[in-house]
């Protein structure tokens, strides 16, 4: 038998409600070290609430949040700095800084964070930058590129600290499919050369299947799937069917005929 | 009922905000957030303050000089205009300017940087907004606010001297030593002292109402119009707290003296 190794990361019965809202309802996931989450479903299903809880932007009602063995959900924000230095968040709009240009985005946590010098720093973000195909941008403002470089500066900078996870946040989201494909094969790059652990929230089918150990399906607040990917393109249950295969479903279209 | 509870999370703000500036103080990385603040809070507002100063003291002088003559008192004008400046509006309306100016602008580049995610993506790195962002910002406000005010009472002191000496012709000598015998050293710093406050209530006021924006661009927008009413109001209701107990203490350290 392997000796045991706990999860990384493990949500156990999280509830979360705005008002009167229920977007997270009693929801329990573990991610494995090394493996790549993808979590789909459809939009306001609590899949960015959910990533948010784990980084400790949004903290639970009811329930705990655990990473590496330690429970942070009730840690004060000084306390979470170490956990989120291990961390790497790739944001749904990028949210690069509009002040800095793009290098110093890039360079921010380390700039924050460690003790190198200016040189080391540089040299640092321009090799990160290198990974997603960007050195040479570092002058450039963050409104002076295009979307897709926009979140692969923001990849960049998720993982200038040499996170051990890497959360995304609705990667390929808005970009042509070809720039979205840059963009999964960075996460599976990232995987296989320093191996990270990932979740990543989509609801690009595409991009689902191609990054995914594993694929978890949220509904209401409630995970209705957990599986191989495999298992997604032979399923017969009828919202991960419509889900996976793009159609609206019965009520969608009732809605439409009633206009 | 929303309102307490937004006022309770106001007064948790400051408190959080002053507390990361007094943490934050103490590392000199820090000091390198505060300099661009104070470039745009302090040099960028400048004129706009010695434009305001200088009408404020012209529009005193032009409401006022045609009574004065009337009683016979216009060489005593420059009392009248001098200390309604130092001590009332040259520092309410350099406030009330940078509320404006400076608190608008805050409001929306923080409330911009909230919308866009911005601020959580400083959290996820470990990175305290309070201390990057607001500290530096309520700091520069506060420590600068009274610095444009002493400018505003400048000019306002000179728009005042323009129309009641230059324009109306009040004669020089008795104007500014009337002015001398009743503007104290007191009245310039109450003044100064108000403003203090009113830089730092204008700069958290701005700062808070930039956190707690509502999303997309009406969501901005109208966070900035709060900012605004609600440091106006509060710019007020500090002078009106603060005059009382200035008042006070001048009375209980000079006595009653007759200005006019």
């Amino acid at each position: 038998m392997p000796p045991y190794d706990p999860p990384l990361i493990e949500l156990k019965h999280v509830s979360k409600r705005f008002g009167k809202l229920v977007v997270l309802d009693d929801l329990s996931l573990s991610l494995n070290r090394g493996e790549t989450t993808v979590v789909i479903g459809e939009s306001g299903t609590g899949k960015s609430v959910m990533l948010k809880h784990i980084v400790g932007l949004i903290r639970p009602d009811e329930g705990e949040v655990w990473f590496d063995g330690q429970r942070i959900d009730q840690l004060p924000e000084r306390d979470l700095v170490p956990i989120r230095k291990r961390m790497g968040f790739l944001f749904q709009m990028a949210a690069l800084f509009d002040s800095l240009t793009v290098g110093e985005n890039v360079a921010f946590p380390l700039t924050e964070h460690s003790k190198f010098d200016q040189a080391k720093i540089d040299e640092i973000a321009s090799e990160k930058l290198r990974m997603v195909g960007l050195d040479g941008l570092q002058e450039r403002r963050p409104g002076q590129i295009s979307g897709g470089q926009k979140k692969r500066v923001a990849l960049a900078r998720a993982i200038a600290l040499d996170p051990e996870v890497v959360f995304y946040d609705e990667p390929t989201t808005g970009l042509d499919p070809v720039r979205a494909d840059v963009i999964n094969e960075l996460i599976l790059k990232l995987k296989r050369e320093l191996s990270v652990t990932s979740l990543v929230v989509t609801h690009d089918m595409v991009s689902a299947f191609k990054v995914g150990d594993r694929v978890v399906m949220l509904d209401r607040g409630k995970i209705i799937a957990d599986h191989k990917p495999d298992w997604f393109k032979t399923c017969d249950d009828p919202r991960v069917r419509r889900f996976v295969d793009g159609k609206a479903g019965p009520e969608d279209l009732e809605a439409l005929e009633n206009d | 009922m929303k309102s307490i509870q937004q006022l309770g999370d106001f007064f948790i703000f400051s408190w959080q905000a002053f507390a990361a500036m007094f943490r934050g103080g103490f590392d000199r990385r820090n000091w390198r957030l505060l300099i661009p603040q104070l470039y745009e809070v302090g040099y960028r507002s400048l004129p706009v303050i010695l434009i305001t100063g200088a009408f404020v003291g012209m529009v005193i002088a032009v409401q006022a000089v045609e009574q004065f003559r009337a009683m016979g008192l216009e060489e005593r004008m420059g009392t009248l205009v001098n200390l309604s400046v130092v001590r009332e509006l040259g520092p309410v309306l350099a406030g009330i300017m940078l509320a404006g100016r400076i608190g608008g602008a805050l409001t929306a580049e923080l409330g911009t940087m909230n919308v866009t995610e911005q601020i959580d993506a400083l959290r996820s790195m470990g990175v305290n907004p309070m201390r990057y962002l607001v500290a530096p910002r309520v700091l520069a406000c506060t420590v600068l606010t009274p610095t444009l005010t002493f400018f505003a009472d400048f000019t306002g002191a000179a728009g005042g001297w323009f129309v009641s000496v230059v324009v109306e012709g009040v004669p020089a000598g008795p104007y500014w030593d009337f002015t001398q015998q009743s503007v104290t050293n007191f009245d310039l710093y109450s003044g100064i002292f108000k403003s203090v406050f009113f830089g730092a209530a204008l700069g958290l006021i701005a700062c808070f109402c930039g956190f707690n924006c509502r999303p997309g661009a009406s969501g901005v927008g109208k966070a900035c119009t709060t900012s605004f009413v609600i440091s106006f109001i509060a710019i007020l209701a500090i002078d009106f707290v603060l005059a009382q107990i200035l008042q006070d203490i001048q009375l209980s350290i000079y006595g009653f003296q007759p200005v006019l």
